[in-house]
């Protein structure tokens, strides 16, 4: 099993690659599209401006990798900006993004006492059972750095929630596309954990 | 809920984690590879690296000391001491750390912060501040740089405003006062400055037992408390801070491993 990993100039790519390493999985850190879709699941990682990431996944070819791995029904991670780019849309920049998963992203709204970004450990609570957090207790801490956050359209988009200033969603899962606002990879143990659960996902299964 | 974070400082120079004796100079205590590694598995929420040489022909050195940390530790990372330009700052960056910290290079030239929040985004880019208590400064705290050995004409305040206007998404802030006194965190800094931005901030210097953490996270309104001596020396692992810190009804990571 081959991982592919989508370099698009979006930073922290580095760290994903070393847990990814560190778990012993055999991947591909690529911009090339060929390459990419040679791989039998692929993480697409990021921190930073969602316009500018939609423009350089534009102008290389690699959003329609991603829409191409979704089609196929290999199994597919976002991280971080990973997440937010699949929606329709961003308020970061007012910008179209993939359009995979129905919703936007939105601002931490400007709120005395809650400051943004939201930078630190918080607890996740995710869908019961679901096998991307095996062996991860409901409420553990995940590490997230962000601004915004996603806002699928339906309830049943939301793989799971988190708190700050009031619940939002900070995972989506859509058939074998999946994404966490946090970061698995520098998340600990536990992130490790989810990881390694991406590793063994059967999107058809569950 | 947001958890308060327990963050461990580690100064290197030489490729080793060196700590400043009064009347001393330094003195090794250990790897920085190895005592990172050792935290992490302890539940340590995040770690600072400082090059305190910062000298050119150890960088390379210390760049080594990076990558080794993030091919080890799966936690955030922030690296300071002699970043003096973005490309000082790309090459932390790539090395794995989260996050790059400027202090006196910042106050000399306040444009590196704008500069780096636009090429890696404002998240990634921390000040430090060393701030003194000064009556004669409007919020009675001036900002000191070089260690605290020079004194600057920016009032603490206005300075770690200016800073989050320019782009820091983060200020680790250390009071040269309670700096190595080991007697408590300074709780009016703290809390004056950290009410007044809307980053995070990650109160420093000080910390001598658990309750400091406590009061500092509570009372001082600080996001995190930065700790080295009270770790480094064996006094408290990190599972005796976060214990204390959840007695005291703080929100803490307590659970980092599975079972």
């Amino acid at each position: 099993m081959k991982v592919g990993v989508v370099d698009y100039d979006a930073g922290n790519l580095k760290s994903v690659q070393t847990a990814l390493a560190y778990l012993g999985v055999d991947q591909v850190v690529s911009a090339d599209p060929e390459e990419l879709l040679a791989a039998d699941r692929l993480v697409f990682p990021g921190v930073g401006d969602a316009s500018a990431a939609m423009g350089v996944l534009r102008s290389r070819g690699l959003d329609s990798v991603i829409r191409e791995f979704v089609s196929r029904g290999d199994p597919v991670l976002g991280i971080c900006l990973g997440s937010q780019i699949v929606l329709e849309r961003s308020e970061e920049g007012n910008v179209d993004c993939l359009g995979i998963v129905p919703g936007v992203s939105v601002r931490f709204p400007k709120k005395p006492g809650l400051k943004v970004p939201h930078m630190g450990w918080n607890q996740v609570h995710y869908r019961t059972g679901h096998p991307l957090f095996r062996g991860i207790p409901q409420g553990t801490s995940f590490y997230f750095v962000h601004s915004y956050y996603t806002q699928p359209s339906r309830a049943d988009l939301v793989l799971c929630e988190s708190e700050y200033g009031e619940k939002f969603c900070c995972g989506l899962l859509a058939g074998n596309l999946a994404a966490t606002q946090f970061h698995p990879e520098k998340s600990g143990e536990f992130g490790l954990k989810l990881l390694s659960n991406f590793l063994y996902w059967d999107p058809e299964r569950n | 809920m947001l958890e308060k974070r327990v963050v461990i400082c580690l100064d290197v120079r030489d490729g080793k984690t060196t700590k400043g004796i009064k009347f001393q100079g330094n003195v090794d205590i250990g790897d920085p590879v190895e005592m990172a590694r050792l935290y992490y598995e302890q539940g340590v929420d995040e770690l600072v690296f400082y090059d305190i040489t910062a000298s050119s022909e150890q960088r390379g050195i210390f760049i080594d000391v990076v990558e080794r940390v993030a091919s080890q530790i799966f936690v955030p990372f922030c690296v300071g001491g002699g970043i003096g330009s973005v490309e000082d700052m790309r090459a932390v960056l790539l090395a794995g750390a989260e996050k790059v910290s400027v202090n006196s290079q910042a106050v000399l030239n306040p444009g590196i912060i704008d500069a780096g929040a636009a090429s890696f985004g404002a998240q990634c880019i921390v000040l430090g501040m060393d701030a003194a208590r000064d009556p004669a400064m409007k919020s009675g705290y001036r900002v000191v740089i070089n260690g605290g050995r020079t004194p600057t004409d920016k009032d603490a305040l206005e300075w770690a405003l200016e800073a989050e206007r320019r782009g820091a998404g983060e200020i680790v802030l250390n009071s040269i006062d309670a700096d190595g006194t080991q007697d408590g965190y300074e709780i009016t800094l703290t809390r004056m400055i950290s009410e007044a931005v809307g980053v995070p901030v990650v109160a420093s210097g000080g910390a001598g037992k658990p309750e400091h953490l406590a009061e500092v996270l509570g009372a001082g309104k600080a996001d995190a408390a930065l700790v080295a001596s009270m770790v480094h020396y064996g006094s408290y692992s990190v599972a005796d801070i976060k214990q204390h810190l959840h007695a005291a009804r703080l929100p803490v990571r307590l659970r980092y491993r599975p079972e």
